[in-house]
């Protein structure tokens, strides 16, 4: 009786592994469980598509369990997906990968980013990302026992990470520079001549690159730069894209790496101890996606496209400027007229206006004064929560400044 | 003008202001264009789309089939033509295959389209061979939207 009872009052915390203590807590969870006891909360919070993934998508999966895929692949992946890959970036970027050993079908791109991370660092690398950048980043480099070295990006460049901003930081244990663009939170595209600079800077120092190119096909009136593409740049990226986003697939959880062949190899040593491989249904379902998902994945672009517009619009209207985002489904705009910090202003607009959004803080220091609107929801959604924010915003800057009413200034030095 | 009519066509009750932000396009150049097109007839109406099982008042529908007799000249026209004169009539068309025209017919109860079928349509001598009535029983979807949701499937309200 006594041994059980010490048993559940005992203290884990020193079992767990001294790094995890390292990696931030993340800074959406508190708000599930105010978002859970709210009815009618509308969110523009949610980092996925509002598409089902499309019908014939599905159809493929179930009909390969109904006849019987359900058994363990190759660790590469299917030789099929790992062709219709190769097939895809040949065509889209003039890229041509062995489907043999040069592709690795991961679990989403999210294994594919640990995989990488764990695969090229020894304790105490570098890797340089922009600062706000995704969650995982960070987070992953640290579990694979790197250093995260965050370069501050901002609104007057639309957060693109600056080739001048990365020199200075490089040091003798930069081992990688990760990046993801078409970005998440920002919704930023970089242009071709800005990746180009720090396509330079690798070579230069010899760095690989990591490129998160699952945005890819979400990109409005600009091109989408592959970073592979550029000059020399093969070789030294990895290059990790997948399904979840352009095709609606992100519970599916498939994906994939494609780098030269023993970087692939590597991945794969690890992959195959973890993972084993991604699950043979999703990948069925992958295989039909890039057979015949082009028009599909086409007419959501469009719609996002619509629905970007509007809630940029809205957005710069109701007095949160916003730089115009190119990419992804995100916007994110400056919270900086309501004189709040980003959690503030989350945590009052959902108790007050019952909108979700998430505050840009959560996703680095440089995302503070900021938060991340996603417009993957109806049109009538976006209208209705622009409506609710505008009053909030309005109700902020009287408080803020009541002296000079609605069109008043911040005070902001 | 495509671009804004299937914007309209979807959604009856957006404004130009919408129209001309989504598209990028000016608002002046939205409105001309719907002005346009409902000169030319390519914008017909603006409708909703009932459901009005919802309010236990379900109108009975039947699609019919039939045969007709092309009159002399002018085909099959004119006799579509007559019969889309009718207001039981809620639409009509040209079909290919065992009978010639097929037509929908709105009515309060089967008493009504049956009455319609024999006391006007029928009768159009010389041009209504034959016809084959068959009453809709339950509908599943209209123009593009289904009429029972199941379960919602809901996403996480919040994810990175």
């Amino acid at each position: 009786m006594t041994e059980a009872y010490s048993i559940a009052t005992k203290d884990f915390s020193s079992v767990i592994s001294q790094k995890l203590s390292k990696v931030s807590p993340s800074g959406i969870r508190r708000f599930f469980d105010l978002i859970s006891s709210m009815e009618g909360a509308i969110s523009l919070g949610v980092g996925e598509p509002d598409f089902v993934t499309p019908w014939h998508i599905r159809e493929a999966a179930i009909h390969s369990l109904e006849k019987g895929y359900t058994m363990y692949t190759s660790n590469y992946g299917l030789l099929e997906l790992r062709h219709k890959v190769a097939e895809n970036l040949e065509s889209h970027y003039g890229l041509g990968y062995d489907p043999d050993c040069e592709i690795l079908i991961t679990v989403g791109v999210s294994e594919g980013l640990d995989l990488a991370l764990r695969t090229i660092l020894d304790p105490g690398d570098e890797v340089i990302m922009p600062d706000p950048c995704y969650v995982s980043y960070p987070a992953g480099t640290i579990l694979a026992g790197g250093v995260p070295v965050l370069i501050p990006t901002y609104q007057q460049n639309s957060f693109n990470i600056r080739a001048a901003d990365i020199e200075p930081r490089i040091t003798k244990r930069t081992k990688a520079i990760l990046i993801g663009y078409p970005a998440n939170p920002t919704g930023a595209v970089m242009p071709k001549e800005e990746l180009s600079k720090i396509a330079q800077l690798a070579q230069r120092y010899s760095l690989l690159v990591i490129s998160d190119e699952i945005y890819a096909r979400l990109v409005y009136g600009t091109q989408h730069s592959c970073f592979a593409c550029f000059p020399d740049m093969k070789e030294q990226t990895i290059l990790l894209g997948g399904f979840s986003k352009a095709y609606a697939m992100t519970g599916w959880r498939i994906g994939y790496a494609a780098a030269n062949h023993q970087i692939i190899e590597a991945m794969t040593k690890i992959h195959q101890y973890s993972m084993l491989c991604a699950p043979i249904s999703s990948q069925m379902a992958a295989i039909e996606a890039l057979r015949n998902g082009e028009n599909e994945v086409e007419a959501m672009v469009r719609e996002y496209d619509k629905r970007r517009r509007i809630m940029l619009k809205r957005l710069n209207e109701i007095g949160l400027t916003c730089f115009e985002p190119k990419g992804a489904f995100y916007a994110f705009p400056s919270i900086e007229v309501t004189d709040m910090s980003s959690e503030e202003f989350a945590e009052k607009l959902l108790i007050e206006e019952k909108v979700v959004v998430v505050p840009g803080s959560a996703f680095g220091q440089c995302g503070e004064g900021f938060v991340r609107c996603s417009y993957a929801t109806s049109l009538a959604n976006i209208e209705e929560a622009a409506h609710r924010m505008g009053r909030f915003v309005a109700r902020a800057r009287q408080r803020h400044a009541p002296n000079q009413g609605a069109g008043g200034a911040s005070s902001s030095p | 003008m495509k671009e804004v009519l299937e914007i309209l066509e979807n959604n009856a009750r957006a404004t130009p202001e919408q129209i001309s932000t989504m598209l990028g396009i000016t608002i002046a150049e939205v409105e001309k264009t719907i002005k346009q097109a409902e000169a030319q007839r390519a914008i017909l109406k603006y409708k909703t789309i009932i459901n009005w099982a919802k309010l236990g008042e379900q109108p009975v529908l039947a699609l019919i089939e039939v045969k007709v007799t092309p009159q002399r000249d002018v085909g099959f026209d004119s006799i579509a033509e007559r019969i889309c004169g009718f207001s039981e009539v809620h639409s009509a068309y040209l079909v290919s295959g065992t009978y010639d025209l097929a037509i929908l017919v709105k009515g309060k109860n089967m008493h009504e389209i049956a009455s319609f079928v024999s006391g006007k349509l029928a009768p159009l001598n010389n041009a209504v061979q034959s016809t084959v009535t068959h009453f809709l029983l339950k509908q599943y979807k209209e123009q593009g939207e289904l009429l029972e949701t199941k379960e919602e499937v809901k996403r996480l309200p919040i994810t990175p």
